[in-house]
């Protein structure tokens, strides 16, 4: 499919789109992926992005609707510029996960999903991230922090709020 | 970042490389990288093949399946191309070990990759890591890019005319079923990743209707080790039908938790109370989780077992991914059953009714139960719900939730009833009714 006009991406984002549906043998399996970058620009995967992504695809919204549904990173409301997602999977249950997640949510004042009033800080309880022996583990957006305890969460949300957190893309 | 863990009981194969850099394309090359598939090249297809079904390395995703057997059903003529896909979605909870190998020497899977396509007579490869895994699937992209800068991928790779491979990373957007073989391939063609039926098997029919070989990242990582060292080298380092080394990753209340590679077989018992340390705080052990969550639990008196795949299934269990969790004995066998099934609910992909409706139930009995307003008949219920899940579902997801409940209510059947007589844990950690959400609203 010809590159898009009036893109709603970023233009490196648009350029990585124009690149993704080249390079399968079905172009359809851009799909998953476009999604996930796509909400890495956007913030979350909004109309407009299903949109342009059917467009780009050659698919019907439908379609892409049905894709977005399925995948648990996938929203379609803003999370905060910084989403904490703390495992209470088995291995960081163990090792504190739920005392951390409870930590979290009276730090931020905000549950499950929940986003903060300045939209800095989202937080989420999620299922296993593949940290599990290095417990308890949280993402911030993909970054992970590891061996956790109320105190150092605090200090990572810290360095988030003042702007000297990690965010890999 | 990941600490990196020793024991002088560990035998480095795959893990040969770990924290030595061997990310860069030059210290890889520096450390054998890249000769295994220059051998390959060399030697051909059949030759691969048989060195792989003589080091009997059986599939690190958690089937046990051998791989030479597995390459050897890809038809030799196919109308259609034939892929390799890498599973890198790792997602059984308990299993980190993808992630260590990804950062550490994502070049060995890229060569595994390599080399898988020359033995199947495939021309393309997909690596597939889960959508979290973002810092990870740039290590990877970068590898694949040095690849091609350097002509080991492309067209006529390695100098040699008319070998041509390509290799495609791709993210997935967070979903555990994805990691079955089938669902994998779903996901991989832009769809929900829902199972597919079987037969036909991958191998025959698989990504985009071609003979497709999927194997998860450890096995393929381990693939240019092997044939560097020799078939019939890697399997002596292991047990009877079940070669080589593992890399365990053993999580939980131990006092060193970690990645550890080693040898098949090893025992269990020495896993938790020499590699890894022991029991955190010196704590008594109450149960092992032996091969990520799906595997039915062993009972503090049942690990003096073997870490192979025989070895566990005669145990009753499963060797599984290899992702050892150990509780110790302040954990709610209740609690811990509940955390369990709140996971599978939560992932299953709701194709089979067996598996939507079962792990459903199976978790709302189970927080009513845990809530304390359980009775007896509840147990018997929660039984019935799993056995009644066990094999009947396309994946093996359905299994995979029924399993660890059946063991929890089988060897803890008594902590079950005496649960229901008030001897419970003083704070619950499953809270009942999490802060700032509408009231039994549940976390998911």
């Amino acid at each position: 499919m010809a590159a898009i006009s009036n893109s709603i991406f970023s233009p490196a984002t648009a350029a990585r789109f124009d690149y993704l549906v080249t390079i399968y043998p079905v172009q359809r399996s851009a799909l998953v992926p476009m999604l996930l970058y796509a909400q890495d620009d956007i913030g979350y995967v909004s109309d407009e992005v299903v949109a342009e992504i059917a467009k780009r695809l050659d698919l019907l919204e439908l379609d892409v609707r049905n894709v977005l549904s399925y995948y648990s990173m996938l929203r379609t409301k803003p999370a905060g510029k910084y989403n904490v997602q703390v495992c209470t999977n088995i291995s960081c249950m163990l090792r504190g996960g739920f005392e951390l997640l409870d930590h979290c949510k009276h730090k931020l004042g905000i549950g499950h999903k929940g986003v903060t009033e300045d939209g800095l800080f989202s937080l989420e309880e999620v299922e296993c991230i593949g940290a599990c022996c290095w417990a308890p583990a949280v993402q911030v957006n993909y970054d992970f922090h590891e061996n956790l305890t109320p105190a150092k969460i605090d200090q990572v949300l810290e360095d988030y709020a003042a702007g000297r957190g990690t965010d890999v893309k | 970042m990941p600490t990196l863990v020793s024991h002088p009981d560990e035998v480095r194969v795959i893990s040969r490389r770990f924290g030595q850099g061997a990310a860069d394309i030059d210290k890889y090359l520096e450390l054998d990288g890249y000769k295994a598939v220059q051998k390959s090249l060399d030697q051909g297809a059949e030759w691969i093949i048989n060195e792989m079904k003589a080091s009997g390395l059986r599939g690190r995703g958690g089937a046990g399946f051998p791989t030479g057997m597995k390459w050897s059903f890809v038809p030799k003529q196919s109308e259609k191309p034939k892929y390799v896909l890498v599973n890198g979605d790792e997602s059984e909870p308990g299993t980190c070990k993808d992630h260590v190998i990804f950062l550490h020497d994502p070049h060995a899977v890229v060569e595994g990759t390599i080399i898988a396509g020359l033995a199947i007579g495939a021309k393309m490869g997909f690596i597939y890591l889960r959508g979290e895994y973002r810092y990870l699937l740039k290590i990877v992209e970068k590898a694949v890019a040095d690849a091609y800068a350097k002509g080991f991928l492309g067209k006529n790779i390695f100098g040699r005319e008319g070998v041509d491979f390509d290799i495609v990373t791709q993210s997935g957007a967070g979903a555990y079923e994805v990691g079955e073989e089938s669902a994998l391939m779903e996901s991989l063609e832009g769809k929900r990743g829902v199972p597919r039926i079987k037969p036909p098997f991958p191998a025959v029919v698989g990504l985009y209707g071609g003979p497709t070989v999927i194997n998860n990242a450890e096995t393929i990582a381990n693939v240019p080790h092997i044939l560097l060292m020799g078939g019939p080298e890697y399997a002596k380092l292991g047990t009877e039908r079940n070669g080589g080394t593992r890399l365990f990753g053993i999580s939980g209340h131990v006092e060193r938790p970690g990645v550890y590679e080693l040898p098949m077989g090893y025992s269990l018992r020495k896993a938790i109370y020499e590699v890894a340390g022991g029991i955190k705080g010196g704590k008594q052990l109450k149960a092992v989780v032996p091969g990520g969550s799906s595997c039915p639990v062993l009972k503090a008196d049942e690990i003096d077992v073997g870490l192979d795949f025989d070895q566990m299934a005669k145990a009753g269990t499963m060797l599984g991914s290899g992702g050892i969790v150990v509780l110790d004995e302040t954990v709610s066998i209740v609690e811990f059953a509940l955390r369990t099934i709140r996971f599978y609910q939560h992932e299953s992909c709701g194709w089979c009714i067996p598996c939507r409706e079962g792990t459903d139930w199976l978790k709302k009995t189970l927080t009513r139960f845990h809530a304390g307003a359980g009775n007896k008949k509840d147990i018997d219920n929660i039984q019935y719900l799993a056995e009644n899940m066990m094999g009947r579902t396309f994946c093996p997801l359905g299994d995979a939730a029924a399993m660890p409940t059946l063991g929890f209510i089988k060897k803890f059947r008594s902590e079950f009833e005496e649960y229901l007589e008030g001897k419970r844990v003083d704070t619950p950690l499953i809270q009942i009714q999490p802060y700032g959400e509408p009231e039994l609203a549940g976390a998911h």
